[in-house]
Parts: structure tokens; sequence; C-alpha cells
């Protein structure tokens, strides 16, 4: 199991083993669609990826925060937030995941097997 | 914007690819993301955000519609975090 945290060379690293194009094509492709996704969210659009989730802009008040050191109070001013809301699907895939690790005894944050189990296995 | 929209416009914007290339490469990077959370890893798109995975305690919860208690178990839950130039380009 890798415990790597995954950026855009693993992503353009699986579109170029998939699709079979160059590695700097892939590359630029991977970045294209976040592009495209970065564009529609600014355009205040939704961006749904069905059994994934979806990315959608909400507008944000203005509140009154305070500076956690001094206790001072700050405005905090109107903005816009993103929002990334999980499908189901998604949800379950990784709830299942985090199950089976839980009961092979291996720990979450290191993925390192605490019952001294022989998972070689992906 | 719908998957098969971005699948759309990514066909629009590069004509030379067969559209199920395309579709195969926009399904790829969702699935790598999916695939690297059931894991347990996180994924980090520099400017875009970062996808983690948080885990919540079991807790006693409640029934809101019979007022029953009910045991909620430990899960796991996808978290996503806003990347910094993204944040930005929200509020410029």
């Amino acid at each position: 199991m890798s415990d790597d945290t995954v950026t855009r060379a693993q992503l353009s690293e699986a579109v170029y083993q998939g699709v079979g194009l160059s590695r700097n094509e892939s590359s630029d492709l991977v970045e294209s669609v976040l592009e495209e996704i970065t564009d529609a969210l600014l355009r205040e659009e939704m961006v749904k990826i069905s059994s994934f989730g979806s990315f959608f802009v909400r507008q944000k008040g203005q509140r009154i925060g305070r500076n956690p050191k001094t206790g001072e109070e700050v405005p905090i001013l109107p903005r816009r937030v993103l929002v990334f809301r999980p499908s189901h699907v998604l949800k379950g895939r990784i709830n299942e995941g985090y199950e089976k690790r839980s009961d092979n005894g291996v720990s979450r944050e290191k993925g390192v097997p605490i019952s001294g189990l022989t998972d070689s296995s992906s | 914007m719908t998957k098969s929209q971005l699948i759309q416009r990514m066909a629009e914007l590069n004509p030379h690819l067969y559209q199920r290339d395309v579709e195969r490469i926009v399904s790829t990077i969702f699935d790598e993301i999916s695939e690297a959370l059931a894991q347990g890893n996180r994924v980090e798109l520099r400017g875009f955000g970062a996808f983690s995975v948080k885990q919540r305690d079991a807790r006693q919860g409640r029934n809101p519609r019979t007022g029953e208690s009910v045991r909620v178990e430990k899960k796991a839950v996808p978290f996503f975090k806003t990347g910094k130039k993204l944040r930005e380009m929200l509020n410029q």
C-alpha cells in the first residue's frame, strides 16, 4: 500500500499509462481539466462530477472575527468560498477502505500494520 | 457543468483526440483521486486544492424524527480544502 500524497504527477502518470499519449501531453491535459473546472467555478457555475461529488461557490456575508492571539475584534469581509460536497459513492468508497484498514489492524495515519500482518498486497 | 459537459469541453479543446480517449482522461483523473482517498491517502493539487480523509469518532446520535438515541459508528469522511491561489482568484 502506498502512503504517498497524490499530486499532479501521479494523475498525469495515470493518464499516460491509461491513454497512451505522451507524458507531456498527459500532464497538459490534467492541467487543462483543472483549469476548466476552475473557470466554471469563477463563473459561479456548479461543477457536478457524477459518483465523485460537486463543487460550488458560496457567498459569505461579513462577520466579526477575533484575533485569537490578541483578542482584538476584526471584521471578516464578505467573500466567496468554494465548497466541495462529496457524492454518496465517494463517501461509501472512502469509508469502506477505512473499515477495511481498521479490520486489518492497519493504522490510519501511516498504513503500517500494528499487529504484524504481512500484507504486501497493494 | 456536469462531467459529460466537461468531457465535451475537453473534446472541443483537443480535436485531435478520440472522444473515448477524452472520456478516459477525465474519468482517470477522478478515479485516481477517489482511489487515493479510499486508501486513506491525501491528494494535493497545488493552486487548486487538497483532498484528504478525516476520521470521525463514534458518537451518540439521535434520530431526528423519533428523538430516539442511536449509536453512530466511527467513520472516515472526505474533506476538501481550497488552494490558496483559487481562494484568491475567487475574491479578486
